[in-house]
């Protein structure tokens, strides 16, 4: 099955309009947010226009549509990922749903999953405390790296990586000594931000699961881009963002097994999390709701479905396969480029479509900005993932990102780019 | 294209070849400040001189990576403000400041900023407006923490 590019970008109207210059828009950046087709806009709009209430709350017609409709995302969600929909917590977005797991697991420590103290073998598992490990990589996006840290010092354990490769993949040579018994969470991407690199999730979960750890997956690179079967992943907890994958800004979906949910106590709480409030103490409902404190997302829930609904009717392995083209076309034209050095695989095998890159004396805040010139929008910096940048020797890169609506000509455009920046500082 | 109203000569020349770079002794005080967004960095060393009266920037030396504006922007600093009275070096600061934050529509006094003014189309563009402060706000840190230093000896 192929992909009628022309048919798609019909469906998102801002990539008609005109950038800098000018310049018709090349938007290269969906790495950092995507574009949002009309179906989702349309989505969102009948849900204020028709049955905007409180989901979850008040007697009246209104509420139990909004019920209805964030109940339904809830299962649509669930569905696109091969999921129970009781699986599907709702969060802010995917940095929010790591740090409901950091603090969740932080907490098991002192907090049963249902309220009082906790006991059990379940609660032991979960618990992280002084002597723990937890285990990531240096490839991680500051979002699943950062609250790992912050739990750590809370808990007095021990942060450890797997280190990254010259080719900006994951170096599993030393996982013999990394899972121990010591272990008890392994979070590690699906995909890289940077590199592109797409980890063997299901062999570093298997390793986790052996040690008897959580096998946590930051998916927020990977469900926008591949067909995903959580159960496949081999992970307990798995988590993404909406607005990466079409979708509005301001919902993010954690996914986790059953009974590792329920044995979790909640992270925010107050208001819809509850079962029964007393001034001596609380009881808690058990999840999806226990992870689901105040009034819920349900315009944002409604339009990430209908980006759900979207993304299937395109196809995700046509989708995969589009932008896997796209792809090996950047890497072709960028390593021709003399001065051009690109972070991560030079093969699309087992690779997404992120590219980052530096030019030979161009700082990557200056490429971006003779691109932007030429209406060609890129993410510059290190792009959430500083200690990666580091490991690879270099300050920051220009990333481009692709999605199911960029063209090979869009590619072509960004290697002219180049050459320009090149040209306009003197380095080509 | 509108790159050359961003990158003017005078920014090219001084990110090609950078005035005072490198770190000199003596010194009152040092600052290392960061960009987050993009991790440009500039480690910065202030000497002032004329204790007792009146304060003035007797040197600033730097260490910095990052972008061509950045780079220029610290170099072009030095250029400004060594020699200059702390008080009258804090007020080009200030005018500087004030004149990145302005979008591009401010009308810049050359006699005050000399070769600063150079950076008023980086105005233009808000994302690069952090990379032309970065050494600046360094170097009021630094001076502020000299100046202290200094208060601190006398008191």
């Amino acid at each position: 099955m192929s992909l009628d590019v022309a048919a798609v970008r019909a469906d998102f109207p801002v990539l008609a309009r005109r950038a800098r210059g000018g310049h018709p828009l090349v938007y290269l950046d969906s790495g950092a947010t995507a574009q949002k087709p009309l179906a989702v806009l349309d989505a969102e709009r009948d849900f204020y226009l028709r049955h905007n209430a409180a989901a979850h709350r008040g007697a009246h017609l209104l509420s139990e549509e909004a019920t209805d409709a964030y109940e339904g995302a809830r299962a649509r969600v669930a569905a696109f990922i091969g999921a129970d929909p009781g699986e599907i917590v709702f969060t802010r977005n995917a940095t929010e749903a790591a740090n409901l797991i950091a603090y969740s697991v932080g907490n098991a420590a002192t907090s049963g999953p249902s309220g009082g103290r906790p006991a059990g073998p379940a609660a032991e598992r979960l618990a992280v405390g002084p002597g723990d490990e937890i285990l990531v990589t240096e490839l991680e996006h500051h979002a699943n790296l950062v609250p790992w840290q912050q739990l750590c010092l809370r808990a007095g354990a021990r942060l450890r990586w797997f280190p990254v490769t010259a080719e900006g993949r994951v170096d599993l040579s030393g996982i013999g000594a990394l899972v121990t018994e010591r272990t008890k969470v392994v979070a590690v991407t699906g995909q890289s931000n940077v590199t592109g690199a797409m980890p063997p999730v299901a062999a570093i979960a298997a390793a986790a699961h052996a040690a008897g750890a959580l096998a946590v997956v930051d998916g927020a690179q990977l469900v926008p881009h591949h067909s995903v079967s959580v159960r496949e992943t081999g992970a307990d907890l798995l988590f993404f963002s909406s607005h990466k994958m079409l979708g509005p800004t301001g919902i993010g979906v954690l996914w986790g097994r059953r009974e590792v949910l329920e044995a979790l106590p909640p992270f925010i709480t107050g208001g819809s999390v509850i079962e029964v409030v007393r001034m001596e103490g609380s009881t808690f409902l058990p999840p999806p709701q226990r992870f689901e404190a105040g009034v819920p997302a349900a315009a944002q829930a409604v339009g990430l479905a209908a980006a759900c609904d979207y993304l299937d009717a395109v196809g995700l392995d046509a989708i995969a396969e589009h932008e896997r083209a796209l792809t090996e076309r950047a890497l072709e034209a960028l390593t021709a480029i003399p001065g051009v050095r690109v972070l991560g695989p030079l093969t699309t095998e087992r690779r997404g479509g992120a590219v980052s890159f530096t030019v030979d004396g161009v700082h990557p805040h200056d490429v971006g900005q003779v691109l932007d010139e030429l209406g060609i929008a890129v993410r510059t910096g290190h792009h959430c993932a500083w200690p990666l940048h580091r490991a690879l020797g270099v300050q920051a890169s220009t990333r481009a990102s692709f999605y199911l609506y960029n063209t090979a000509e869009e590619v072509d455009a960004l290697a002219d780019g180049i050459r320009t920046a090149q040209k306009f500082f003197g380095a080509g | 294209m509108e790159l050359e109203s961003m990158y003017q000569e005078v920014i090219l020349d001084h990110y090609r070849h950078p005035h005072h770079k490198g770190l000199r002794e003596p010194f009152d005080a040092q600052v290392h400040h960061v960009n987050p967004v993009c991790g440009d960095e500039v480690t910065l060393r202030v000497a002032l001189k004329g204790a007792g009266g009146e304060p003035a920037v007797a040197d600033v030396s730097y260490d910095a990576l990052g972008c061509s504006i950045s780079q220029a922007s610290v170099s072009v600093l030095t250029d400004v403000l060594i020699g200059r009275p702390v008080s009258e070096a804090m007020e080009i600061a200030s005018a500087f400041t004030e004149l990145m934050h302005s979008r591009g529509r401010a009308e810049p006094d050359e006699d005050v900023l000399g070769d600063a003014v150079a950076f008023t189309g980086v105005a233009r563009y808000p994302a690069r407006v952090k990379c032309a402060l970065l050494g600046w706000m360094a170097w009021k840190d630094a001076t502020a923490r000299a100046l202290a230093g200094q208060d601190r000896e006398q008191g």
